[in-house]
């Protein structure tokens, strides 16, 4: 991240160098797309909230993850063909829940490149996670891990964030069956499965996914909801008015410092909605 | 005849032939115990099918009738006192090995010529010696001095160095470079037979009945003859005229040198081609990192380096930089190199660097702060999967691959993360997978219309869904050649529900297969 770090700083700071809270208003406002990392880069600490009934959760993340890593611009002194592998951390648990990655089902430039990591524990796993993000010779780390568990508070959050900033790797964590906890991610997604558009040939046949997305707490963006699809190798999203969240736990208002914006977006859910609709 | 020859100018080889090696070894390897044996008619044998044949003798019984390549049996008819032990080619082999690294005494460059040979460079080499002659007498001398018969030529190629030291007097030389080499071979070589051009055993039979017995002689016939002859040859040792070029210098004659060093090199192949000066700082200083890095992990540093600046339109541009001290900091190679590269024309760009230490020497490591540097660059994948298995262990951490298998979960395998990836078949793209399997399939209670009809509810961890389209069924057989007889077939569908929830099931048999009563269903695979 380039900008200044400014939603870490005391509010009283904020205020003090108004002008750029201003700018953070601007950039604030500015709604989330597909191919964002272009221009403002690939948001590093990523959560994706989902049930552990279907594969959305994994799906769209991994979705999202290919879309920052196809779209972010590569130096012009940068290696010409990617070779990084992907890591694929799993708990036991989210493996036997929903699954594990079936290498013929992955997208044809990723099969040959996830590297899986079984971990029994959820500490295991977040050690596993932030050695993933800590490597150079990886493209992007995906985390599954079900429940909300004790190991995963908002001190192991910042840690992974922290790491995946420094070293410029990229985190998806996929949250099977949580409560919107505490964390520090950089943006939270609420996915479920949405009906898919009918292929072109068998109308009957269930056709490429499409994923509901409710973007709950971003940092530089307004929340919104989309549908998300996949467009012939791009992610594409539509705007989407569905209002429901499905299964999640409605977060706890939180006051401190840290969350001061967050949690004053959070309280006012009838202008979230109505930012939604406008897009 | 009067074509250039660019691979004679100047080249001098060395040819050594051990037309004794084997013997000679086994007299060295036995000592004192051997010598009771050896002052009798002595052979060595190797089993053969047809029983034990001689690979090797000494003089005495070469004398009493026995040859190389006849049968043990043959040879006792003619010798029977004739005392036999067994031969080793493994180890004349490897003996010949350390040959070769011991013949770099005369040459910077040896080859094994197997199995009782050697080449060695000589180029600019013998007036170390005093010339080639002192150089010559000298190999005599160190072979005396452990005992090894050799027969010793120098040519400027290397066939011709082999026809002279296998069939050429003793301690010939052949001189000439420039233009007038070929014909200085030509004429020296001209009496040898036509067995030293190395060729096998039957286009040797059929020179023989040609009427063609020396070198000399197969200019004689003109080209165009043998050439229609030999046509179909494409092998240089079943070709004369090929084996000639080579022993002339017209045609080069690549050797594979017994020690082959690779050199640490570094690349980048660009994604756009680079027209600026600041943008090459950056990948040499990219290229100089990794360079570090590599020689650091072989404990060397650099003393000669080499960058070469791949241009769009073909052309290379090489510099090179010598240093006083072996070295491995980045920082110090960019430096001296910026004032290299200040007269580089980049042209319509350049598209790839290559960095090269063609000269290293061993540099000891220094202890730097080991956490520091991870923590500055990031881990390499290596040490990342190294701290995971011993964390995790090994089995936590792996690599999906495919496998030669209709039965979907047989169709992955999981191995370790840096093993190479087996060969598979592929995929076809139009059988659509789901994103994930389950580790085992769950079993679901479907509703569907008998015997065959598309599942139309179903109920999984004691949720309903109601399948809102279907596509399938896509059904594999049980693979008989692995499985029970009883085994039964699965019809996989892909299916949605009606709030968007995809997943992968199948019917286990169908109704009236007579292995086993109503078919259950299972959900196997979620899809993303």
């Amino acid at each position: 991240m380039t900008q200044p770090d400014l939603s870490s700083l005391p509010e009283e700071a904020l205020h003090a160098i108004g002008e750029d809270v201003a700018a953070l208003c601007v950039r604030r406002s500015a709604r989330w797309r597909p191919g964002l990392a272009a221009e403002e880069g690939k948001a590093f600490h990523n959560e994706v909230f989902a049930s552990s009934r279907e594969g959305a959760g994994a799906g769209a993340a991994l979705a999202l993850a290919l879309d920052d890593w196809r779209t972010t611009p590569r130096g012009e002194t940068d290696e010409a063909e990617d070779r990084r592998g992907i890591l694929w951390v799993q708990t036991r648990e989210a493996a036997r829940l929903s699954g594990r990655p079936y290498r013929a089902g992955l997208p044809e430039d990723v099969r040959h490149r996830v590297i899986h990591v079984l971990a029994d524990k959820p500490e295991d796993a977040l050690f596993a996670l932030e050695e993933g993000l800590r490597c150079r010779d990886l493209a992007f780390v995906i985390g599954e891990m079900s429940g909300n568990p004790k190991a995963l508070d908002f001190t192991a959050s910042r840690r992974l964030t922290l790491v995946s900033q420094k070293h410029g790797v990229p985190l998806f964590l996929v949250r099977l069956d949580a409560g919107r906890d505490l964390s520090s991610a950089r943006m939270r997604w609420e996915v479920a499965s949405a009906p898919s558009p009918a292929p072109r040939w068998n109308t009957q046949a269930p056709g490429d996914p499409a994923w509901h997305a409710e973007l709950f707490r971003a940092r530089g963006h307004r929340p919104g909801t989309w549908v998300l699809g996949d467009g012939g190798g791009m992610l594409v999203a539509h705007s989407s008015t569905r209002q429901d969240a499905s299964n999640s736990v409605r977060p706890e208002p939180v006051e401190g410092l840290l969350f001061s914006s967050v949690s004053r977006m959070e309280r006012r859910p009838t202008l979230r909605q109505a930012q939604g609709e406008r897009g | 005849m009067s074509s250039p020859a660019p691979s004679v100018s100047g080249r001098r080889i060395l040819s050594l032939w051990l037309p004794a090696l084997a013997m000679d070894r086994w007299r060295l390897a036995m000592g004192e115990a051997g010598s009771a044996l050896d002052a009798g008619p002595l052979v060595l044998i190797a089993d053969t099918a047809h029983g034990p044949r001689i690979e090797a003798l000494n003089r005495i019984a070469l004398e009493a009738g026995a040859r190389r390549g006849t049968m043990l049996a043959d040879a006792r008819t003619l010798c029977p006192a004739i005392a036999t032990a067994p031969a080793d080619p493994a180890a004349d082999l490897a003996f010949l090995e350390k040959l070769a690294l011991w013949g770099r005494r005369w040459g910077p460059w040896s080859a094994m010529d197997a199995p009782d040979g050697l080449l060695i460079d000589v180029t600019a080499v013998p007036h170390l010696y005093g010339g080639e002659q002192s150089l010559l007498a000298d190999v005599a001398r160190a072979f005396a001095r452990r005992k090894l018969a050799v027969r010793a030529a120098i040519a400027p190629t290397a066939g011709a160095a082999w026809a002279l030291s296998h069939y050429g007097p003793p301690d010939a030389i052949v001189g000439g470079t420039g233009s007038s080499a070929e014909d200085d071979i030509a004429r020296a070589l001209s009496d040898l037979p036509v067995a030293a051009l190395r060729l096998d055993q039957d286009v040797l039979t059929v020179l023989r009945r040609l009427g063609l017995k020396r070198l000399g002689e197969l200019g004689t016939i003109g080209r165009d003859a043998i050439q229609r002859r030999f046509r179909n040859r494409k092998s240089p040792a079943a070709n004369p005229l090929i084996r000639m070029d080579q022993l002339l210098g017209r045609v080069p004659e690549p050797l594979l040198p017994v020690v082959q060093q690779d050199m640490p090199l570094v690349q980048r192949r660009l994604m756009e081609p680079i027209r600026h000066r600041p943008l090459l700082d950056q990948v040499l200083g990219d290229l100089a990192a990794d360079m570090a890095r590599e020689l650091e992990g072989r404990g060397e540093g650099a003393r000669r380096l080499e960058i070469g600046l791949w241009r769009v339109d073909g052309e290379v541009i090489v510099r090179r930089l010598e240093l006083a001290a072996a070295t491995r900091e980045a920082a110090h190679i960019c430096r001296l190199f910026a004032a290299k590269l200040d007269d580089v024309d980049a042209g319509f760009g350049i598209e790839m660097v290559r960095l090269r230490a063609s000269w290293a020497e061993p540099l000891a490591l220094e202890q730097g702060d080991i956490e520091a540097a991870a923590e500055a660059h990031g881990t390499s994948l290596a040490a990342c999967i190294d701290r995971l298995t011993v964390r995790l262990g090994e089995k936590a951490v792996s690599r999906p691959v495919p496998f030669a298998s209709h039965i979907p979960e047989r169709a992955q395998r999981w191995q370790r993360p840096l093993d190479p990836e087996p060969a598979s078949q592929g995929d076809l793209p139009f059988h659509k997978r789901p994103l994930k399997l389950l580790d085992t399939a769950e079993k679901i209670a479907v509703l569907y219309a008998t015997p065959d009809g598309y599942p139309k509810r179903f109920r999984w961890r004691g949720q309903v869904h109601e399948v809102a389209r279907v596509e399938g069924p896509e059904r594999i057989a049980p693979e008989w050649w692995r499985e029970r007889g009883s085994a039964r077939l699965r019809d996989y569908y892909r299916i949605e529900d009606d709030t968007g929830r995809r997943y992968w099931i199948y019917r286990l048999g169908i109704v009236g297969d007579g292995r086993g009563g109503m078919p259950d269903w299972y959900l196997q695979g979620l899809c993303a």
